[in-house]
């Protein structure tokens, strides 16, 4: 089975570019160019001294004994909450202004729920001195309230996008048209695993550092190569699929996404797709979707902003289809259980989105021998206030 | 006979094609405003099926199209308002939406209950031309429903001989490049764009949207292509005060004066 895109940008049923005619030339430009940019030798040359040297990778894989302890099972996590900017979001961004500066590109969009693509975003249009522009959900602007002040102190412009739940997909619908009305000098930065091809498989391709290492670092751990299972929280999904990417063709990895379930996948107030949806075309690809019978999107909704999208990339709903990745629901309440375990046992706190994946522990048995690899997508800063929030009550 | 053809066949010039959201602004609004716009001598009608998340459309379609579906509008029951709506009007009556309501409600069943009512044809602008001839192409023309492509200032001469070659019935030009929004005139690269697409002597008759609002961006567009759509501009006129009947005659009588 192949688990990769194929040449017409799917992944067997899901993917595709369902594009207004008005995005043809930059969609069509960049899928004929973004492997020959990607795999020239001055492109692999610049990523990876700016991933070694700026955003600090390798990152760590690190074995939590504690967590191990308590779960019974060799848990090791790969630290991307140590990126330069606190998430994986940054190797993406890295590798696509590469690529927009090869394209010729002046300026840059983008959008953003948890505000982490924004701020990795405005940091390497920083770096490059390019101008940029980022969309964000006007609620998401004021739950993310540190991260829309980074931007700020990097030098973007931050704009807030008030239709719809003002969320993540709205942030995106802004973006989109945003480049619709910018057709020539603007590159989207697309924040996950989805949009119309090639970015699933362009951001899937630059996560992918984060399996390449797990693979070596494992191999110096524990004398092999290929963990029992890999665990990452899924919002578009690119985390995840950077998680995956070289365990997809090694059956015995079991492969698990987290996917946000809000208040419940069985309650209106939840965000998860896969439990939820079905397939469906939105934002240029074909992929599964929560919406209503008539093909309304339907407002999806979690407490945590980054997965806080009523899609998933094209490439996890071919895994969940195919059954080569499991993908389970978790709570706002399980995350934030997850996070605050985390905190107190490993003095490691995760971002509310990575929570997620940390759920997962309790809800599995796990042999003692085996090995189990949690992605650790990016720190807790900027979810101060929430873990605050909860705090307080916690004391009343 | 397919109505836009006929109406191509037979009137060359100054064509107006009008666009409203379907369910906006009352729910039931829909064949009242169809049969107004007819009987004020309009040529065409674009029906919007509203969706919740128009990526191509600016503010003034965002919110026609929240308040149709605030409003409780759906494929399903504007299809039910249609019903009888060929004992009403003769011209041509076009579709226009976004894919995904279109897939839900399934493309051959779309196609079917278009011809079974009397529509002629679709522009759903985020199905693209590829995936349209490979997996959607016959469904339409077994039941002679044109699906019409748009083409913008971007697109290249090449695309678009292959747009002109493909689309059914006209080839809704973009007049900007941006999204849909009433404008008060044309830009130079605009005017640059118009002539360079009427020297390329295409097959189909061209209609020019986006942006046309006024008898003079009308009347312009009109000198570089056979006809012109509103859109965003006759929406908003909806909006404002008076009766649905007034507000219609209103607006197409200061086009068309
Ligand atoms: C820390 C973190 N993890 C995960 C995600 C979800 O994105 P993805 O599923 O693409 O990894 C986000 C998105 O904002 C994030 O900030």
């Amino acid at each position: 089975m192949d688990y990769q895109v194929n040449k017409k940008g799917f992944y067997g049923e899901f993917g595709g570019a369902y594009i207004p005619e008005a995005m043809y030339p930059n969609i069509e430009e960049l899928q004929s160019r973004y492997l020959d940019i990607m795999q020239s030798e001055s492109f692999k040359k610049e990523f990876n001294e700016l991933l070694r040297d700026y955003v600090g990778r390798p990152s760590p894989l690190y074995y939590a004994r504690r967590l191990s302890e308590r779960y019974g099972a060799k848990i090791y996590l790969k630290r991307e909450d140590l990126n330069h900017t606190g998430s994986h979001k940054i190797n993406n961004t890295i590798g696509q202004i590469l690529i927009a500066r090869q394209l010729g590109k002046t300026r840059i969009i983008a959008e953003t729920g948890a505000g982490q693509h924004g701020v990795a975003t405005a940091t390497v249009c920083a770096l490059m001195g390019i101008k940029c522009v980022v969309y964000m959900g006007a609620l998401d602007v004021a739950r993310q309230a540190p991260n829309v002040l980074r931007m700020k102190m990097l030098g973007a412009e931050v704009i807030p996008v008030e239709s719809g739940n003002k969320t993540l997909k709205d942030a995106t619908n802004g973006a989109m048209r945003d480049w619709i009305n910018n057709p020539v000098d603007t590159h989207y930065i697309v924040g996950s695993v989805i949009g119309p091809h090639p970015y699933p498989d362009l951001v899937a391709r630059l996560q992918s550092v984060i399996s390449e290492e797990i693979r070596w670092q494992l191999k110096s751990h524990e004398g092999r190569e290929e963990p029992d299972y890999v665990i990452a929280c899924v919002g578009g999904g690119s985390n995840a699929a950077g998680a995956f990417y070289h365990f997809l063709d090694s059956p015995k990895v079991r492969l698990i996404g987290t996917e946000a379930a809000g208040l419940g996948a069985d309650t209106p107030e939840t965000a998860a797709t896969l439990a939820t949806g079905r397939p469906g075309v939105l934002h240029s690809c074909r992929s599964m979707l929560m919406q209503n019978e008539d093909g309304q999107i339907t407002e999806p909704y979690s407490i945590s902003a980054g997965l806080d999208y009523p899609g998933i990339g094209p490439m996890h709903a071919n895994l969940f289809k195919t059954g080569r990745a499991e993908y389970m629901s978790i709570t706002d309440q399980d995350a934030l259980d997850a996070a605050f375990r985390l905190s107190l046992l490993e003095g490691i706190i995760p971002a509310l989105e990575s929570a997620h994946a940390f759920a997962v522990l309790e809800k599995r048995k796990f042999n003692p021998e085996d090995i189990v690899v949690v992605n650790v997508s990016g720190r807790g800063d900027k979810d101060m206030q929430t873990y605050i929030d909860v705090m307080k009550k916690g004391n009343e | 006979m397919n109505r836009i053809d006929q109406l191509f066949r037979n009137k060359k010039e100054n064509v107006l094609s009008i666009y409203f959201t379907a369910g906006h602004p009352t729910l039931n609004s829909t064949v009242e405003i169809i049969k107004t716009l007819a009987q004020e001598g309009v040529d065409m009608i674009e029906i919007g099926i509203p969706f919740s998340d128009p990526v191509a459309d600016g503010p003034v379609i965002q919110r026609s199209s929240q308040t149709a579906l605030d409003n409780g509008m759906s494929l399903k029951l504007l299809f039910e308002q249609l019903r009888y709506i060929r004992k009403e009007v003769s011209i041509p009556l076009v579709l226009m939406g976004y894919l995904n309501p279109v897939l839900q409600y399934g493309v051959d069943a779309f196609c079917k209950k278009c011809a079974e009512i009397g529509i002629d044809g679709a522009i759903l602008p985020d199905l693209p031309l590829d995936i349209f001839q490979e997996e959607y192409k016959t469904s339409f023309e077994q039941q002679g429903i044109h699906l019409i492509f748009l083409a913008t200032p971007q697109t290249s001469d090449v695309r678009y001989r292959e747009l002109d070659c493909q689309s059914g019935g006209f080839l809704y030009m973009v007049a900007a490049s941006s999204i849909t929004g009433a404008k008060t005139g044309f830009e130079e690269y605009q005017q640059k764009y118009f002539e360079r697409i009427k020297d390329l002597n295409l097959s189909l008759p061209r209609v020019i949207g986006f942006g046309i609002s006024t008898k003079d961006t009308f009347e312009h567009a009109c000198r570089y292509a056979n006809g012109a759509i509103i859109g965003s501009a006759f929406v908003n006129a909806l909006e404002q005060e008076g009766s649905l009947k007034e507000k219609i005659q209103n607006y197409i009588r200061s086009i068309r004066s």
